[in-house]
């Protein structure tokens, strides 16, 4: 990723992690903004597209685990701090509603 | 063709008759490649006929139906997932094999996952890999089958159930399938019929012939005979409108015709149970087996994860009372890894709370987890296959020891009261020898110790009978116990849940009932027509 990199982290506080809900959350969320935004499950990476729910899912991230963004192009900044807040707001899951049929 | 029974496990209630409809397994046979060019124009055309059929089921879906369909669709809109396909049809390979190939190993990815949420999506990726492979051979997932029709199938995907139209009707049956999954769930949320578990090649019977499910039996008949019918008839009949009579008792607090007050708890084998279900049908949960916690994996869940899923039940019950009950592994439910491979006589060996003492390093992170839960609302802790009081001191020391060492920690717990199931002869026959918070009466065990006959050999069937006056009066003296020491019994049986039973188990002075969800009903309707007060 070229300069102007903007970068965030946030606790994975949902109890069952970034399972399919929370994952279709967080890449509709990524790709309505324009600048390449990249997600990683530790500060070191690997770092993969956040608008690619494939590569999102295949982190595998659970509760308790730290989730890093950086993003470069023109909407960087707000593009984090949307994903920021959608991650330390639990994705907007109730509680209970996680183990529901479609993650469990 | 004579007629055919199979039988299997039942995975949702309901009677269905219709026209059998197998769905025979996808053929493998290998395709010759065109051009690269021309196979990923085919692929790239069964993706988007693929998006566009999910497109139509998300637009009549809803709930969590909508949101697998919601994933599915995102993981195929993503192009990351075919991307290693069309690298395989540039190398020359068919658009098919390419396919199959890169969701292979999606699947075996999530298959890998020690996480249960994370392995449940391999089902979904399967169901994505078909929906294509379908879309390729120039047909659908989405062929319509006649209204009312009898599903058979060796496993059903989530996509399909959603696609299909149940308001005529219908039901599923499967070859092999569980009684846990998603379908499951959906089945059962839906009302439709579903039975796992037939073992049978669903080619090798016959499309569009008539058939029977017994969601009930767990029964599939295939060109039953006439009388066969009209017996299937009558029962389902029956079920019909006992569960349209029992259903105006559901939320109801249970009472006699006389006035006595009845609690009605449920028992709960896996908290997925909870999510269809109204914590007001009930006054609490009698017994939750926590054995579900092994499920898909080889030990226990971590203090943590296992305070997570006590928590959800606590949260559910809103203020009643929880018990749960202590893994009570052996006998018929054998893990691996835990309990004695080749005893002689499991149901005499090793199991429940014999068990738990042997390996404490298990029972104790339970017990922590347990007394953290107690500091959520009101747990209790129920012991099971007590024999003698000395079980009980050892785990109330444990249990004490846990809760001091939480408590020295800093970390939120209370110390829950302690109970015991009554299910051996000893308990039964002397329970002023054990002295429990509470007691809970265990029919089933205690029936086939009483007649020493197994609770699982149909040889033996006949003498298995939870009303045997031995076994009544057996109940009737541990309910003389707790009165006269003020100190509850429920039983949490098999008998509990079963109405013709009801009358003889509150005339042994029993006053909880602990029976399973869908019971609830039907247990609350033969309460209200007992009358305690008339000689029986």
């Amino acid at each position: 990723m070229n300069e102007l990199v903007a970068t965030s982290s946030s606790l994975l506080t949902n109890e069952v992690g970034l399972h399919a809900r929370p994952s279709v959350k967080l890449t509709k969320l990524a790709k309505t903004f324009a600048s390449r935004i990249e997600v990683a499950a530790s500060p070191d990476g690997p770092w993969v597209d956040a608008k690619s729910i494939v590569k999102v899912m295949a982190f595998k991230a659970a509760k308790g685990d730290t989730l890093h963004f950086r993003a470069a192009g023109p909407d960087a900044e707000q593009a984090l701090l949307a994903l920021r807040a959608l991650v330390d707001e639990a994705f907007h899951e109730k509680s209970g509603e996680s183990a529901g049929a479609a993650d469990g | 063709m004579a007629e055919l029974r199979l039988e299997g496990r039942p995975a949702a209630a309901g009677f269905a008759a219709g026209p059998l409809a197998p769905i025979a397994e996808r053929s493998e046979a290998a395709r010759i490649a065109g051009s690269p060019a021309e196979e990923q124009r085919r692929l790239r055309r069964a993706v988007a006929e693929a998006l566009a059929e999910l497109a139509a089921l998300e637009a009549r879906a809803e709930g969590d139906g909508a949101d697998i369909l919601a994933f599915q669709t995102a993981m195929l809109e993503d192009t990351e997932l075919a991307s290693p396909a069309f690298a395989a049809i540039a190398e020359g390979e068919a658009a098919e094999a390419a396919w199959s190939k890169a969701l292979k190993a999606q699947i075996a990815d999530y298959d890998a996952s020690d996480n249960e949420h994370f392995k449940a999506r391999a089902s979904d990726i399967a169901d994505i890999r078909d929906r294509v492979l379908a879309r390729l051979g120039g047909g659908s997932l989405d062929t319509r089958l006649a209204a009312g029709s009898i599903v058979l199938a060796r496993d059903l995907s989530p996509s399909r159930f959603l696609a299909t139209d149940w308001s005529g009707g219908g039901a599923i049956a499967l070859s092999a399938g569980s009684a846990h999954g998603h379908v499951a769930t959906l089945a059962r949320a839906r009302g439709v019929p579903m039975i796992v578990g037939l073992g049978v090649d669903p080619a090798a019977l016959p499309a569009g012939a008539l058939a029977l499910v017994d969601g009930e039996r767990a029964a599939l008949w295939v060109e039953p005979e006439p009388a066969t019918r009209a017996d299937f008839e009558t029962r389902a009949r029956r079920a019909t409108q006992a569960s349209r009579s029992a259903a105006g008792f559901r939320l109801k607090p249970a009472t006699t015709q006389d006035g006595i007050r009845i609690n009605v708890l449920i028992n709960v084998a896996s908290p997925a149970e909870l999510d269809s279900l109204d914590p007001a049908a009930c006054d609490g949960v009698g017994l939750v087996r926590t054995e579900f916690l092994f499920e898909g994996r080889r030990e226990l869940p971590d203090e943590d994860a296992q305070l997570a899923t006590y928590a959800k039940i606590v949260d559910w019950a809103a203020g009643r009372p929880v018990t749960i009950r202590t893994l009570d592994a052996g006998g018929d439910k054998p893990v691996a890894g835990l309990t004695l491979a080749g005893e002689r006589n499991p149901f005499l060996g090793l199991r429940g709370v014999r068990l738990s003492l042997a390996r404490p390093e298990v029972f104790r992170t339970q017990l922590r987890a347990l007394c953290r839960a107690a500091a959520l609302g009101p747990v209790e802790i129920m012991l099971p296959m007590i024999a003698v009081a000395d079980e009980l001191h050892a785990s109330a020391a444990l249990l004490d020891e846990e809760y001091a060492a939480l408590r020295d920690a800093g970390i939120a717990a209370r110390r829950p009261a302690l109970g015991v199931m009554v299910e051996t002869p000893a308990a039964a026959i002397a329970p002023e020898l054990i002295d429990a918070d509470f007691y809970s009466i265990g029919s089933n065990d205690l029936t086939q110790y009483v007649l020493a006959a197994a609770r699982d050999s149909e040889a033996v069937a006949a003498l298995y009978d939870p009303a045997h006056p031995a076994v009544l009066r057996l109940i009737a003296g541990v309910a003389a116990h707790g009165a006269a020491r003020g100190r509850k019994v429920s039983l949490c049986g098999d008998a509990g849940g079963d109405p013709r039973l009801i009358a003889r188990l509150l005339r042994a002075g029993l006053r909880a009932l602990s029976v399973a969800p869908a019971a609830i009903g039907a247990v609350k309707q033969a309460i209200a027509a007992c009358d305690l007060s008339a000689p029986p």
